[in-house]
């Protein structure tokens, strides 16, 4: 268990470091975006004049370092700061939305990790059969639809000609549960279809790769049904690589949804991230992409902690 | 006249749309103003209370704020300014000024000093009462040194304010203004309340006749009706909800879905497709907005008016408004007011694609087989690139060769307009004759996009500012506007309409074309019939 | 030849398919200038006219063929596409390589470097670099590449560690074999399968990320026919239950299924699973 402990504490720091390095490079790329906020916010409005106005008022015409010390100070006492554009707090901005995005996604996930691992699990019991080369090959279709199809071919058929679902994912803070479940079911759809065929896939080939040891064949001669010996004997072993896999879509729910998210207008961090870029609003940027890189450091440290704890060569090992 | 009346039953059973109502009235020899009237009696049910209004506006950004002075999208205007707040003064739908905050004005006969009344007893949404004080402090909120306000040019001609007794305010300005009553209806210039002198900008407190619940800037807005509004013939709906829809395909999915039920910019390219639906009408406004092409005067080969005039006559702008705007629109004729403007001078020739005269005026500046660069992106204006190709191809056969460069629409208003001798630029329009030359075509202003200046116009400027004696000011304009299309730096190629669409269950009476959206006051103006 | 008909013979159905497919994206690719009955961007007619005898699949939204922006889309999406797979497996894949051979700090360099570059998501980072240096092919490419390398790099690593420690290597390395030699006689060919799969792979996500880009508008710029942005300038029609648009889309669909039926069979067959 402390080795656990050690690597834990290890990636943690190292995670840190990562998330230092992701700051100052979205830093410095907005800085070398071209035109600055106070020319972006005033638009075809702006004066010589009140573009320096402007940016007095906000600090911008300080030095680059200076204001990401600045930034990074703040940072650093737990305060994301304001957004430039419109002097909101950024915890209170980015909240609602990283709420949102953390709901399609949870959504996404509870519809497709399950299916995709009993999917899975199935293909691998009745491999080879017309039923596994059927799941295969809609597998290998779903991922190789570009979201945005997947998404249009779901709004032509459930949105414009069945109406049995909204169009758009018109969700604020105050939609019920069950409504916001409703309007968010297309987007989730799309995105389950997306992930869904590399775990199924991953769950399948973990199985059967431990199918041809020798614990597998032992369990066989000692005539237990399939179903037993994948589920009690196969799954076990092969958790690793799938937690892993599920663990990679799952962090890809969480920060690769922009064009979902554009598609049915669903008030998600990436869109606000987008948004944020071609204002040149920076603290927004920041703070959103250190969530996101916060994000993949940690999933992929659960993965890797839950693989260990799932293994017991790992966890015990000399 | 059994035409006529064959066509209100179509429009009143929802067969015709007001396009097609305005162009069959026409057809039957009705004027513009008697086609109009009649659209608008027969096709408004009367006004009722009730129902959740969802507008689905084409604009919006995470960094929108409530600041009357950074409103510069439709989604934070009809917001902060339309629903929300209001001014001292309004433009209505005759494009004629009427009050709202302040129930009178006077001016000394000089123009230059303007006394407001106040309307008594109007409250914030907060249950203070509207003082002079808190208009002081909303004006001196853009006039301010440290101020970013895209007002800023508005207010500096006020050269001081000052409470007249409890409900009177006194504007001295630094020279006649015979328009500041129009001038105090700029969506920038709404009342905020005010302490101790600042003003509360942010929260959305105001007048309006809805009360702001929730706002997600680049999302939605939601506001619930002011019971206490001082209109009682305004705020049709109990609540409204405003959405920031800026993907067109996912805008027109919604209102054909029923998920919204007015939508701001129909796609253009697919109207015709969203007109055969039924339940749904297109509408069109013929407002100020219009597309340009600034040349920068003080430059060769633009210096040279026959140069300038070649450009003019090459381009083709009856194919321009067909392939650009589909025919939304109308052809400008080189100067910026809009027919709707009451100064608007009908008698002034329409300038039309002439090759020969183009060459003419080529040869006359010396300049034959003439070679410029025309910056372009669709930042200026949707299809702006595809219009700066289509000139391109009839300028060539005016003897004119047009060089399109295509320009990042990232930072264009900061790095080319202003900047590149030549490009496309539009403009939203001023609501009085004043304010868009003063603001584009005045000496020295500083959007002058041109950098054109003529003495004779900037003496006409000052002169019909201060004129209150409408015939006379008229007789300006006609002039100014003529030296504008023969002199200017700006090529005006086309007025564009605005086009929304709204189901068959909204009503509304005459649209104002000042702003888009009804003048922004779609959501207090409209109901569901 | 002969061994090369054989070998697809015993190919399953689906694979089979895959080649087809492929095969005629690359024949439509390089002919397109050929095939197509107009002009990449040449207007013929009116805007969104429907589908014709005169043009098979109706016009776009600037009265462009529909047919001929497919056809010379086929050759400028696939050919960036496969551009960028390459030059990121180039970068990638010699990183990686490189890393497992030498270990220590090149190691420990590459690969945290690797780490963040991955923390960063994709599409977002791409967007931004993008606006930065402007949206030309060269930019897209280079963009694209290095951020698929990271990837690339890390199969390229874990499978090179696996070699790297075998005897035989170890033996070249004691007779003084130079870096260059071992990584290029020994390690490469043993590391050769996977990577050969994982180039269909990659090529499929390399597709579907630029056509992501194009459709959010800063993939490659018009006039260049390219699906993805083909479907984002023409969805607007899907509303009104036009199918139209769906096709450059379902262009993309094709070829990566037919890219990932092949490499499937291809893994079937090296990987040794036989089951």
């Amino acid at each position: 268990m402390g080795k656990i402990l050690v690597m834990v504490a290890q990636r943690l720091a190292l995670g840190l470091l990562t998330l230092f390095i992701v700051s100052l490079i979205i830093f410095l790329s907005v800085e070398l975006l071209p035109g600055d906020l106070a020319q972006e916010i005033l638009g075809q409005g702006a004066t010589p004049e009140t573009v320096a106005v402007f940016r007095h008022q906000l600090g911008l015409d300080l030095p680059a370092h200076i204001r990401y010390l600045h930034w990074l100070g703040g940072m650093l006492q737990g305060d994301f700061g304001q957004s430039l554009a419109n002097k909101r707090d950024i915890a209170e901005l980015i909240s609602g939305r990283l709420g949102n995005t953390l709901f399609l996604a949870g959504l996404a996930a509870v519809i497709s990790v399950p299916l995709a691992l009993t999917l899975g699990i199935l293909a691998a019991l009745y491999r080879n059969t017309f039923f596994d080369r059927a799941v295969n090959v809609f597998a290998l279709s779903s991922v190789s639809f570009p979201e945005f199809f997947i998404a249009y071919v779901l709004i032509l058929f459930l949105a414009v000609q069945l109406g049995w679902f909204p169009s758009i994912s018109n969700i604020g803070p105050n939609t019920e549960f069950f409504e916001r479940v409703y309007r968010s079911l297309l987007p989730a759809l799309t995105l389950t279809l997306v992930v869904m065929a590399h775990m199924m896939r991953m769950t399948r080939a973990a199985i059967i790769n431990l199918m041809a040891s020798p614990y597998i064949e032992m369990a066989r001669l000692k005539g237990l049904t399939p179903r037993r010996v994948i589920l009690h004997h196969a799954l076990p072993n092969a958790l690793s690589p799938i937690i892993n896999v599920v663990a990679l879509n799952l962090a890809y729910l969480v920060v690769g949804v922009v064009v979902v998210e554009v598609v049915f207008v669903y008030p998600g961090l990436g869109q606000l991230m987008v948004d944020s870029v071609s204002k040149r609003d920076i603290t927004v940027v920041q703070a959103c992409s250190l969530i996101f890189a916060a994000t993949y450091v940690l999933l992929n440290l659960t993965a890797d902690v839950l693989s260990i704890v799932s293994n017991p060569r790992l966890m015990h090992a000399r | 006249m059994d035409k006529i009346s064959r066509l209100t039953d179509l429009a009143e059973s929802g067969l015709v749309d007001r396009r097609g109502f305005m162009t069959g009235a026409l057809a039957l020899g009705l004027t513009v103003g008697a086609a109009s009237s009649l659209w608008s009696n027969t096709a408004r049910a009367a006004a009722k209370k009730g129902g959740h209004l969802r507008l689905a506006l084409g604009s919006g950004s995470t960094t929108d704020s409530l600041d009357p002075a950074t409103l510069d999208s439709t989604f934070n205007q009809i917001l902060g300014y339309g629903t929300l707040r209001n001014c001292l003064t309004e433009v209505k739908a005759d494009s004629s000024v009427g009050p709202e905050l302040a129930e009178s004005w006077e001016a000394q006969p000089d123009a230059s000093t303007w006394v407001f009344t106040l309307r008594k007893g109007v409250t914030f949404h907060s249950g203070k009462t509207v003082t002079t004080d808190d208009v002081i402090a909303s004006m001196e909120h853009h006039r301010a040194k440290d101020s970013t306000s895209a007002a800023k040019p508005l207010v500096q001609s006020i050269e001081s304010m000052k409470a007249d007794g409890p409900d009177k305010i006194v504007f001295k300005l630094t020279s006649g203004n015979a328009d500041f009553p129009y001038y105090m209806a700029d969506y920038h210039l709404c009342i905020l309340p005010s302490k101790d002198g600042k003003v509360d900008a942010t929260s959305g407190d105001g007048t309006g006749g809805f009360i702001l619940e929730n706002f997600e800037p680049g999302v939605r807005a939601t506001a619930k009706r002011n019971p206490n509004y001082f209109k009682s013939d305004r705020a049709w709906f109990d609540s409204v909800e405003l959405l920031s829809i800026t993907d067109p395909a996912a805008r027109t999915n919604a209102i054909t879905t029923g998920e919204v039920d007015v939508m701001e910019r129909v796609d253009l390219k697919t109207v015709n497709l969203l007109k055969r639906r039924s339940g749904i009408n297109v509408i069109e406004t013929v407002g100020l907005q219009h597309y340009t092409m600034p040349m920068i005067t003080t430059q060769e080969p633009f210096n040279d008016n026959d140069v300038r005039l070649a450009l003019k006559y090459a381009v083709k702008r009856e194919e321009l408004l067909e392939k650009v705007l589909r025919g939304y629109g109308r052809v400008g004729n080189d100067q910026p007011l809009a027919p709707a403007n009451r100064f608007y001078a009908t008698d002034i020739e329409q300038r039309t694609y002439d090759p020969d005269k183009a060459k003419f005026h080529l040869k006359k500046a010396g300049r034959e087989n003439l070679k410029v660069k025309l910056s372009a992106a669709d930042a200026a204006f949707a299809g702006a690139v595809e219009a700066a190709v289509l000139y391109q191809a009839s300028a060539r056969a005016a003897g004119i060769e047009i060089e399109v460069v295509r320009e990042p629409n990232d930072g264009y208003w900061s790095n080319v307009w202003l900047k590149k001798p030549f490009c496309m630029c539009y403009w939203g329009g001023r609501p009085t004759a004043d304010q868009m030359f003063t603001t584009v075509y005045s000496a020295g202003a500083p959007w002058n996009d041109a950098y054109w200046t003529n003495d004779k116009f900037n003496k006409l400027l000052v002169e019909a500012r201060a004129t209150l004696d409408q015939e006379k000011r008229a007789q300006m304009y006609r002039e100014m506007q003529l030296i504008v299309r023969d002199e200017g730096g700006t090529i005006i190629p086309l007025f564009a309409s605005y086009v929304d669409a709204a189901t068959d269950k909204i009503g509304h009476g005459d649209i104002a074309g000042n702003y888009a959206l009804d003048g922004l006051k779609l959501t207090e103006r409209w109901w569901f019939a | 030849m002969e061994a090369a008909l054989k070998l697809l013979r015993s190919a399953p159905a689906t694979a089979i398919f895959g080649v087809t497919v492929i095969v005629t994206y690359v024949l439509v690719a390089i002919f397109a200038h050929w095939l197509a009955p107009y002009g990449e961007t040449q207007i013929v007619g009116a805007e969104y006219l429907p589908w014709s005898d005169q043009y098979l699949l109706g016009t776009d939204n600037l009265g462009r063929d529909m047919l001929s922006r497919l056809i010379f889309g086929a050759r400028n999406t696939v050919g960036i596409a496969f551009l960028t797979t390459c030059l990121a497996f180039l970068l990638g894949g010699l990183t990686g390589l490189l890393a497992a051979t030498l270990r220590g700090w090149v190691d420990q360099l590459f690969s945290r470097a690797i780490d963040v570059l991955m923390a960063i998501p994709a599409l977002i980072f791409a967007l931004l670099i993008l606006t930065v240096v402007g949206t030309s092919i060269p930019a897209l490419v280079c963009v694209i590449a290095v951020l698929e390398s990271t990837r690339v790099y890390r199969l390229a690593r874990a499978v090179a560690m696996n070699i790297v420690v075998m005897d035989f290597v170890e033996v070249a390395r004691l007779r003084g074999e130079g870096l260059a030699w071992i990584i290029r006689r020994e390690i490469l060919p043993n590391a050769l399968p996977p990577l050969v799969a994982e180039f269909g792979l990659r090529f499929c996500f390399v597709f579907l990320f630029i056509s992501a880009l194009s459709f959010l508008g800063l993939g490659i710029q018009p006039p260049t026919a390219d699906w993805g942005s083909m479907v984002r300038e023409n969805a607007t029609l899907i509303t009104f239950g036009d199918i139209t648009p769906l096709l450059p889309a379902a262009a993309i669909a094709l070829l990566t299924v037919g890219v990932n039926f092949v490499v499937d069979w291809f893994l079937h067959k090296t990987s040794g699973l036989k089951t």
